[in-house]
This record gives structure tokens, sequence and C-alpha cells, in this order.
């Protein structure tokens, strides 16, 4: 019934537009305001308003940036985000100057030379001196810009620390695995088709370098310590993106990479600051906590990946030294939670290896 | 021209032997289906990009409405989506999320290809390029009319993809593999992947077929005179336009081809240590990544396939109804082919966080920004262009300088997303959808109706009604900022694109009072869209009629009749003797002039009014050109009766 109501009002709204648009046309004709070489008489309503509504727009837009800004623009904890961020708001007001100059002076330009009956207008068709600053001044800026983007490029993206702790994390559909190296600091190899409902992640258990590897369902990491996370994919791609730490990396079927960041506060810590924050105090309907109580740095999935993508999420525990050692020694390998299936995996990759199905580990 | 002109009539005699008046005899099916004028292959375009332009956008109303207000009962969708609603426990409906992704992949596959390509590309490179240069037709006409078929057998292909009961293509737009190359990872990746396949062959093929045709033409056929300083922009972009499309849209062809092999002969171009619905798949070897390369290898290049032949109409918008000389027509074309140049070395700017080389992202990096040169080059030359001008606000008129402001807004931040180390946060983000959407989606799409506002007297021979084209303008330009300025904001807050919901992160449990508010945005942006439906349609047989020369302008196609018939021009075509900009001339007055002097006036008879190096082509023009330009007699009839 609601539908059918719904229709009629749509046809009605339509019927009423048909009739306001052939009256008004009727009028116009009458008033014989069509003359194809008459300039519109709305044209200075229009002048004016690409002066006005631009100015309207800009200041709603800022006043809710500003009212805002402490939820769009996200706390941060790295050292790769001490170094992005600063870049990033620098950039952001150079663009936001180029932005309001240019738009300034194409509206104003639009409003000031509107059509005025008998003026001319101006022939000016070349000036190479105007070209050539207009072509220096913003290769300048970019200059400026892009060679700052490319020293924190060189910090970022090139190789991590020696001592650094190693991670392993693998996207599926429709969530991460992850794996720490165990006491021997080493990861273990892998192998695709080793995969199974319990061994998800393919480890193969001939390599010695596995058995104190240990799996988990959330990341905890220490602060100030450099950590790589080895990323991986097993079906799709995906994406290991942490927003609070400004890092993000594709993760590839057959491709491994990795990133590489410092934690600069613990999850303790941020929730301390975001205390601070007014837009951290509204109660999350979620956690009955307050944004800053209920903080935490989260991971998401940020290379469309099918049914699940939006639901990808990994909580990451950032921790200082002592806790991060307590949470280490709670943690046990992954041979000895599940004995008994390894036992018998191991038997069977034998197996594999030696039919030559299951090919050379990574 | 002469030899064009036999061959049509040739194709002509042969089809109805028994005519003997071929052109005035044509049937329904020459005439308006399997037609080789390229005016009516022109119009082709238009109304299919059109109508695909109509359904993108219904598109992205749909998932706007999720995103918007993800709670929403969509049990009244049913009747469109029928099983794409998925009726809850609680009775209500809701959008299931695979179907999510495969409206977002659509939407841009339908946006970028279907409207920004053929819509706009096919229709104005079409039109326009006989008619500017002075042509009876294109090179090939009948190559010309494969290029529209086979873009139709596209459209049914892609369209009847829609109705699978696994969905369309559901990867995103990029279809990036493994996702797009496996069924049992997403139901789109199906059969709606073959169809998308096959859909985006056919109109490679068609876009081949249309660029080839419009570079032959621009080379071989201007009429005399028309040397190549003296093309208006609009060429001068359909011509550069065509280069790129020719250069990089085979590369596409070869990503698909291999994808294509990699689903259904068993390759590993792409694939490598899948383990995927329980099982182990064989392929090893390839490289997803060798995809994202082979892909943006035109996916870059066809940002400025779309964007290039808006700026070239928006150029020639301005001039006329700025009554000014485009300012920088040199500098205008000089940057125009540095951006094509530069667009074929930066499309690993799409790739910085992918496993790529770092080092390769820092040289993306530094050509990647050097294409802002030229880029800010042209804006500087609109706005110049404005200054001192004699602006008349037509609909054309204001949809080209939302373009420019759109074209400046969407691509400063382009500054930001170019920069790598900043791109590693922002990548994927809404920062990219609200960069794209307006520098290169709004902006093509105000370009793109700009040219039909502005063209359509020509089209059809009648005007679009102008306060609707006011209406329309005002809507559709407010509605573009609303929905996509406010995305930057939830861009930098790191909301990630193509997410069904927000609500399962803390981090991106807010901003759902900016998000319902684009989605409102976007309603009534689209709801603007269905004045111009309207306007468009209606006008197309109950406009007002059109003069030959309604906006006073100086290029060819105004001196053509209001509706010319196949060939064009009845006589002679006329001989071009100026550039195409000489509005409002400094003493065109005392030539007998307003201010406007058309191309086919000879520097003969404005001797008041040229300048001292076209004085000087004065004994050439009389020595070669105006003894044989019989159509100037006319002319002279013209000028006399103008003002």
């Amino acid at each position: 019934m609601t539908n059918i109501l719904l229709i009629l009002a749509a046809l009605l709204l339509v019927a009423i537009f048909l009739v306001i648009f052939r009256a008004t046309k009727l009028i116009s004709i009458f008033r014989n305001d069509s003359d194809p070489d008459k300039v519109s008489q709305s044209n200075n309503i229009h002048a004016y308003l690409f002066l006005i509504l631009p100015i309207i727009g800009f200041s709603l837009a800022g006043w809710y940036a500003v009212h805002h800004l402490g939820l769009i623009i996200p706390p941060h904890a790295s050292k790769n985000a001490d170094i992005t961020e600063p870049l990033f708001h620098q950039a952001t007001v150079v663009i936001l100057l180029m932005f309001v100059v240019t738009n300034a002076a194409l509206f104003f330009f639009a409003f000031k030379y509107r059509y005025k009956e008998g003026y001319k207008a101006t022939f000016f068709t070349d000036n190479v001196k105007l070209e050539i600053v207009w072509t220096i001044v913003p290769a300048v800026i970019l200059v400026l810009l892009v060679v700052q983007g490319w020293q924190a490029w060189k910090k970022i993206m090139y190789t991590a620390p020696e001592n650094a702790q190693q991670i392993e994390v693998m996207g599926h559909q429709f969530a991460w695995k992850v794996r720490y190296p165990g006491a021997d600091g080493k990861l273990g190899k892998y192998n695709f088709r080793y995969t199974d409902a319990t061994n998800e992640m393919g480890f193969d258990f001939s390599d010695k370098k596995n058995d104190d590897d240990f799996m988990v369902s959330e990341i905890h990491i220490q602060k100030g310590v450099p950590t790589v996370f080895n990323i991986r994919a097993r079906d799709v791609l995906h994406s290991f993106s942490l927003p609070h730490f400004r890092q993000k990396m594709d993760a590839v079927p057959g491709m491994p990479t990795k990133l590489w960041l410092t934690a600069t506060k613990t999850t303790s810590e941020m929730r301390q600051e975001l205390q601070g924050r007014p837009e951290y105090q509204t109660i999350d309907e979620k956690s009955g906590k307050t944004r800053a109580d209920g903080f935490n740095y989260e991971i998401a999935c940020q290379e469309v990946c099918g049914r699940g993508h939006f639901a990808m999420r990994l909580v990451i525990v950032v921790d200082d030294e002592i806790d991060y050692k307590k949470w280490l020694a709670a943690q046990k390998p992954f041979t000895e939670v599940n004995k008994e299936y390894v036992a018998k995996a191991r038997i069977q990759q034998q197996k594999a290896k030696a039919s030559g199905v299951a090919m050379v580990s990574k | 021209m002469a030899q064009v002109m036999e061959a049509n009539a040739d194709v002509h005699a042969h089809a109805h032997a028994h005519d003997e008046h071929e052109h005035h005899e044509e049937t329904f099916i020459t005439k308006y289906i399997f037609t080789i004028d390229h005016k009516m292959i022109a119009k082709q375009f238009l109304v299919s990009g059109i109508l695909w332009a109509f359904i993108g956008g219904l598109f992205s109303i749909l998932f706007r409405l999720q995103l918007g207000f993800p709670n929403m009962d969509m049990s009244f969708l049913k009747p469109l989506l029928g099983g794409w609603i998925e009726i809850q426990k609680d009775g209500t409906g809701a959008l299931n999320p695979e179907f999510y992704l495969a409206l977002v992949t659509m939407h841009g596959t339908i946006m970028v290809f279907f409207v920004l390509t053929a819509g706009l590309s096919g229709t104005f490179s079409n039109f326009l390029i006989p008619l500017q240069i002075g042509a009876r037709d294109m090179a090939s006409g009948f190559m010309n009319m494969l290029s529209y078929w086979f873009f139709f057998a596209s459209s049914v292909l892609m369209f009847s993809s829609l109705f699978f009961a696994t969905g369309p293509a559901a990867g995103g737009w990029v279809v990036y593999p493994p996702l797009s190359a496996l069924p049992q990872a997403l139901a789109g990746s199906g059969d709606g992947m073959t169809y998308w396949l096959l859909a985006m062959s056919l109109f490679i093929a068609s876009s081949l077929l249309g660029s080839i045709n419009y570079i032959t033409t621009v080379i071989n056929l201007r009429t005399k005179g028309m040397s190549f300083n003296r093309l208006p922009l609009t060429i001068w972009a359909f011509f550069i336009t065509a280069v790129i499309g020719i250069l990089s849209f085979p590369v596409l062809f070869s990503a698909a081809l291999l994808l294509i092999f990699d689903r259904s002969f068993g390759t590993s171009f792409y694939l490598s240590e899948i383990y995927v619905a329980g099982e182990a798949l064989h392929n090893v070897g390839g490289s997803p990544v060798l995809f994202q390369h082979l892909f943006w290898f035109l996916g870059h290049p066809e940002v400025y396939i779309v964007l290039l032949p808006a700026l070239g109409l928006t150029s020639e918008v301005i001039a006329t109804q700025a009554r000014k000389p485009i300012f920088g027509y040199t500098a205008m074309i000089g940057s125009m082919l540095g951006i094509a140049v530069l667009s074929f070395i930066v499309w690993a700017h799409h790739m910085f966080v992918t496993g790529m080389n770092p080092f390769l992202g820092t040289i993306f990096m530094f050509l990647t920004l050097i294409i802002a040169v030229p880029s800010a080059v042209k804006a500087f030359n609109y706005i110049t262009t404005l200054w001192k001008g004699n602006i008349r606000f037509t609909p054309a008129m204001m949809f080209s300088i939302g373009l420019v402001s759109l074209f400046i807004s969407g691509g400063v931040t382009g500054i930001i997303l170019g920069n790598n180390a900043l791109d590693i946060y922002l990548h994927d983000t809404y920062y990219v959808v609200a960069h794209f959407h307006l520098v290169m989606g709004s902006a093509s799409f105000f370009g793109m109706m700009a040219g039909v506002y502005h063209w359509f007297p020509k089209m059809f021979g009648r005007m679009m009604d102008e306060r609707l084209g006011y209406l329309h303008f005002w809507m559709t330009f407010v509605g573009v900022y609303t929905v996509f300025f406010p995305m930057h904001y939830i861009g930098m807050a790191g909301f990630p694109r193509r997410y069904y919901s927000f609500t399962g992160f803390d981090a991106f449990r807010i901003f759902a009072d900016l998000n319902m508010f684009i989605s409102a945005a976007a309603i009534i942006t689209f709801s603007a869209q269905l004045l111009f439906g309207f306007n468009f349609f209606y006008s197309m047989f109950r406009g007002r009629r059109a003069t030959q020369n309604p906006w006073q302008s100086n290029t060819l196609e105004w001196t053509a009749p209001i509706e010319p018939g196949h060939g064009n021009w009845e006589g002679q075509i006329p001989y071009v003797y100026r550039w195409p900009y000489d509005y409002s001339k400094p003493n065109a007055e005392a030539d007998g002039f307003t201010d406007y002097i058309p191309q086919n006036v000879p520097y003969s008879v404005t001797k008041n009014s040229n300048l001292p190096h076209e004085n000087d082509l004065i004994a050439l023009e009389q020595e070669e050109m105006i003894p044989e330009d019989k159509s100037l007699v006319e002319l002279k009839h013209i000028k006399v009766g103008a003002h």
C-alpha cells in the first residue's frame, strides 16, 4: 500500500513539474524573452551565485573541519608517522592555499567580468612571461614537497634495523593469521600446499625453526622496538593496513612483502592521552566505554578481497617491556598446542615431498 | 573530400541499386541505425552514454543508501534487486555485501568506460572533428559505424551480466586478480567476470577503431587553410586523446587476454600459491602485480582519455562565452602534449604499496608530480581567459567554469597522493575516492555536459531549455561539491574504500553524520540529472528552433546549415584563413564585424583589425585561396547581414 502511495506521490511530483515547466515556457514565449541573440536575463544572478555560493560552501566546510579536527586527523603512534604527519599537514596547508587562491580567482573573475552591455572583452592572447612564471612557481613548490617526501620514503620503506622483531601476518578470506618466530627469533618455512583447517598458515614441520613458532589472535608489539611484519596472502590480494601507525602494505599471494614500524606509544598511554580530547569522550555504543577508554589500535584490510572485506579487523596492542615479556611468556608454540596433529602432518608432508607434489617450501 | 562523397555515394548506390537519388532516400535503417554519418554516430554514442550514465548513477545511489543509512530497511528495493536484498530475521531487508561490491564495480566500469570514454570522447570526437576541421565525414565512415556497433555489442554484454544469478563482476573496476580470477573467492568472478572481460575486449576494439579514424581524419581531411596551428583546441584534445588511446588500450587488452587465459585455460600469469575454498590450486609462478602494471599502463592514461576531451570542449566554450581568445593557445597545446607523454610514465603511482620495489616508487613519485605542472598551466590559462572577458553565463559556460574549479580542487589533492610517503596512509582510503571523483569523474562529466548544452543546437537544430539548464547546473555543482568534499575528511580519518559497513571498527565508527549527509547530497544530485534527461529528450523534439550560429562562435561547424545533411556543407567546404579565437578583436567593428570573426573570413576583408603579421598573409591568401573559394560569395552575404 505504501509503495503504491509512494509511486502516486512521485507521479504527482512529475506532473506538477511538467505543468510548471510548460507554464513558464509559455510565459517566456509570451514575453518574448527567448531571443537567442539576447544575453540571458539571469546573467547577473549567476554571476553573484558564483561569488556567494563558494564562500558559503567553503565557510561551512571549514567550520565543520575545525570542529571535528580531532576526528579528521586521528592520533598516530609510530616513528614513521612522526615523519609523515608534519609533512602531510604542511602539504595540506600548501594545497589549501592553492585551492583557495585559484578558485577565488576563477569565481571572482567570473563575477567581475560578467556580461555588460557595450563592454568589449580585452583581446589578450598570449604572454610568455606569465606562462613561464606559472610553470616555474608550481614546479618549485612541487620539487620542495617531493624532495621531502623522498627523504621520508627512504626512511620508511627501506630496510628495517637488524635487531627488529619479526612477525608474520597472512591475509585470507576474511581474517588475518599471525605468527611469531618464538625463542629462536626465526620464522620457519611454509608451503601453501600444506595448508588445511588446522595448519592454516601451511607450516612445513620438517623445518626445525617452526617448532617454537606460535600463532596469536591479537598482535602484541613492544613500544620502541622496531617490528617487521612479513606479509603474505593465501587466496586473493589483501592489504595490511595500520591506520594509527600510518603504515600499509599489500598482501600478495605468491609474493611475500614486508613493512616495519616502531611504535611510540603503548595502548594504555594512548588511552591516557585521548582523555584530553573532547571528541573521544563520547560513549561508544558497542563497548559501552568512552572512546578514549575503549581505544585500541586496529588493523584493517584495505584492498578489496570479497564479501567480508569490511570485517577483517585485528587488534594490535602496544605494550611496554614488562607487559610484553609477560605476554610473550604466556604463548605456547603451535607444535605444542597441536601435538597430535603435527605428528600426523609430519608424515603426510614427508610423503608429499617425496612424491614431488609439495615442491619447495619458502 | 570529393572522394569521400563519391565513396559514400557508392556505398548507398550498392545498397539501393534501384534508388536514383542516394542521399535523399535513406531508409530508417541506414539513417538512424547502421549509419555511416559521423553526426548520427555521435548521437548514438551520446544517447547510449546518457542511458549508461543513469544506470551508473543509480548504482551509486544504491550503494550510497547502504553507506549513509546502514540500518535502513531496504526491502522496498526487492522488486528491483530481487534476491540481492536479503531478508533478515527481524523482517527488514539488507543489501547483500557481494552485491554491494558488484554495484561499486559496475558503477566504476560504467562511468569510466561507457560514459566518460564512449559517451564523451565517442560523442564529441565524432561530432566535432569533421565539422570543425571542415571535412565531409570521417576518413572511414564504415569503420566509424563498426566502432559504434562494437561499443553497442559491448554494452549489451555488460548490461546482460547484471542479470546473472551470481551477479556481475564485483572485484572493483580494476578487476585485480586473483580475486577476479577465482569464482570460488567471489561469486561475481564467475560468469559476470567472463562477460566483463568479453565486453571490455569489444569495448577496446571499438575504442581503437574510433581512435584510428579520428587520427587519420585530423591528419588528412582538414579543409584548405586549416593548418595544425589553426585547429580549435577541441580538435587538438581529441587528436591527442586518440593517440593516447591507441597506445594504451592494447595494453589493457593484453592484460584482459592473459586474465581470460588464467581464468579459463589454466595458465598462471597472475596466479601463484593460492589456497582457496579448502583447496590448494596448481598455479605457481605468476604475479598479481604484473596485472596491476598492465592495467594501470592503460588505467592512468585513461584518466587523460576522459579528461582531455572535456578540457578541449571547455576551452572552446570558455573562449566563446567569455568573448575572448583562449589565453595561451600554444601553451594549451604544449601542456596537453606534455600531459599525454607524461601520462604513460606515471602509472605505478597507483601501486606505491603493492610490494613494488621502493626505488621504483621514488621514480614514479618524481614523474607523477611533474605532470602537475602542465595541469597547473592549463588551469591558470583558463582563469586568465576569464580575466577582462564579457562573460555570458549559458549553461555550457557554467559547466565549463565548474569544470575548471573541480579540476583544480581535485587536482591539488593529487599532489599529496602522488607523494609516496603520504600515499602510504591515504592509499585506498576515501581521500583517493574524493580526489579522482573530483578531478576526473566530475570534471569530465562537467565537460561532457558543457559539450551537450553547447552543441545541442548543432546536433538537433533546437535549443535546450535554459532555465532547466541553470537549475541542473546549480544543483549539480553544489551537489558534486557536497558529495565529494566531505569525503576528504573521511579519507583523512583513514576510512577504507569499498567497505560495505564501517561499524566493525572502533576507528571508523564515527562520521555517520557525514556519510548520511553525503548520501543525501548524492540523491539530490542524481535527481537533478533527471531534469537534464527530461530537458535533453524534450528539447530534441520540442525545443526552441536554433539559429545557425546561436553562440556567435568562430569555428567552422557553425557555418554549416542548421541541420547539416550527410556531407555537412551543401556547397564547397569553407576554407580557413585564421585561428578560431578572434573574439573581441580590436577594430573589428571597422571591418563590419561585431565581437567575433569566424575562421572562414579572409584577412583581406579585415584589414582594420588584422595584426601586423596577419597583414603579411594577405598576399598569400589572395594568390592561393581566395580565387578558388566558392564559399566566399555566400560569406559576404552573411557578413553584411550580421549586424
